[in-house]
């Protein structure tokens, strides 16, 4: 019967350690960090960047969050025996290059080498947000980015209503609302955020209500306000992402100019009857409104969705999209809808991208932020630019 | 031989109802035109009274907006999809 110095042994026969210091050059090259200590042991202090997997997990999800295997990876504990049976497991699940750090993470912190209190989540967040930390490309720190960002909405309406929601149930800390409507009983065909008891309240009253009562982590903000000239520079500056769900031209345009001039990614969603459209207007980084609409259509020619109505579901369709594209942005995951337009047709439920490119002959981009000048549209809504 | 545009709802009216036209490749010009013939109306939606595209309309052919590409000159081979996208901004 083999004891626990005999496993231990064995383990350590078959896997390389190296000292702190050894583990500190390799970081520094590049390795992976990977630390297998319990849940309480790490949120008291880790390496920087260290991919946390309790040794009890370790089987089960390294595979998912280290996916190559050819990454050569530093695994420590706090003293060097649990690091010691995580390396030779790694090992045989086929990482080829791993070294276990001898005498752990107390030794590292002795040492006064540089190791950060990694961020965390209450008891009732972890269980709230469970679904997203079993994401790998989400976790504890994507859930705290979310938790840390903060996002303004344009419109608490159609597209405004399941947008909120969704990023309020997702748990994206700061939501800002500006509308300037109240609650018309017209509206609950698809303003999902409002109800018959809110009718004649304020929109963004209601919004409040119904997304504090989602999720209390929320801090809403409410801009009761119609957007124009004077007051759009200091209600969107300090946002990371504005949802656009405005619902007329001139507003779209304002929005796209005060936000390229601050830098600001603009998740853009427009409807009419049974079509919509979605895109990511990011100034620094992609073309934006002016880019793919030069000019706004004369008014005979597009008439709003008060006018030639809109079929309900169809906005809860855009608006989802776009709480999809702003939690993207915030998390830098996967491929935004940057420099592309979703056109959903919903009569044939055919979703198509195209491509957009800037246009040379606008001039309202981030480069020209300091000539932009946010003045009030007329209805060609041409820009206002300083020479 | 043909290339296919894509009507969207809003210029269906116009289509007859047609979701989408089969015409005959040629320059994007030449598509309007045949598109203006089978279903008159159209140059105006797409074309300005100086016949450049209109800044309100975009579109595409295949995957990419013809404004990067030739404008009214750009090629619409035989198979290929013209799709027309119209702003609009309703939210």
């Amino acid at each position: 019967m083999a004891t626990f110095r005999d496993l231990l042994a064995a383990a350590k026969a078959e896997i390389t350690e190296v000292d702190t210091s050894v583990a500190a050059d390799r970081i520094q090259q590049g390795w992976a960090v990977l630390d297998v200590r319990e849940p309480d042991e790490f949120q008291e202090g880790a390496l920087v960047a260290a991919v946390h997997i309790p040794r009890g997990h370790l089987e089960a999800q390294i595979e998912s969050r280290l996916v190559d295997k050819d990454q050569p990876v530093v695994v420590y504990c706090a003293g060097g025996v649990r690091s010691a049976f995580a390396a030779r497991t790694l090992q045989e699940l086929g990482y080829r290059d791993v070294v276990s750090m001898a005498g752990g993470f107390g030794r590292w912190k002795d040492e006064g080498r540089p190791w950060t209190t990694p961020v965390s989540l209450t008891a009732e967040q972890a269980n709230r947000y469970k679904r997203h930390l079993l994401l790998p490309e989400v976790g504890v720190e994507g859930q705290a980015k979310l938790l840390g960002a903060k996002v303004l909405m344009l419109g608490a309406g159609g597209l405004g209503s399941p947008s909120a929601m969704y990023l309020a149930a997702a748990g994206v800390g700061t939501i800002g609302i500006v509308d300037m409507d109240d609650v018309d009983a017209s509206n609950l065909q698809r303003q999902i955020l409002h109800n018959i008891d809110r009718i004649g309240d304020r929109k963004v009253d209601s919004a409040k209500k119904t997304l504090t009562m989602l999720n209390p982590d929320v801090n809403v903000v409410t801009y009761d306000t119609r957007l124009d000239a004077s007051n759009i520079m200091d209600i969107i500056a300090g946002y990371d992402v504005i949802v656009d769900g405005a619902d007329n031209f001139p507003s779209r345009y304002l929005l796209n100019d005060a936000s390229v001039k601050l830098g600001i990614p603009v998740v853009h969603g427009s409807i009419f009857r049974f079509e919509g459209m979605v895109s990511v207007f990011h100034p620094l980084c992609g073309p934006t409104y002016r880019d793919m609409v030069p000019e706004p259509p004369p008014a005979e020619l597009a008439p709003s969705c008060a006018e030639a109505g809109v079929l309900g579901v169809l906005p809860g369709i855009i608006g989802s999209i776009q709480a999809l594209e702003t939690i993207k942005v915030i998390l830098d995951l996967g491929e935004p809808l940057i420099g592309r337009i979703l056109s959903v047709d919903t009569t044939e439920m055919e979703f198509r991208v195209f491509n957009l490119k800037a246009d040379p002959a606008n001039q309202v981009t981030y480069a020209n932020r300091d000539r932009i000048l946010i003045t009030e549209l007329d209805g060609l809504c041409a820009p206002g630019l300083a020479h | 031989m043909a290339v296919t545009v894509r009507i969207p709802t809003t210029m269906r009216p116009l289509s007859g109802g047609a979701k989408q036209v089969e015409l005959a490749p040629g320059t994007l010009s030449e598509v309007i035109e045949a598109l203006e013939v089978a279903h008159p109306g159209f140059r105006d939606r797409l074309v300005d009274e100086a016949g450049a595209l209109r800044k309100f309309v975009n579109i595409f052919v295949d995957e990419d907006d013809v404004r990067y590409l030739d404008g009214l000159n750009t090629a619409v081979l035989d198979g290929i999809t013209v799709s027309i996208i119209p702003a609009v901004a309703g939210g």
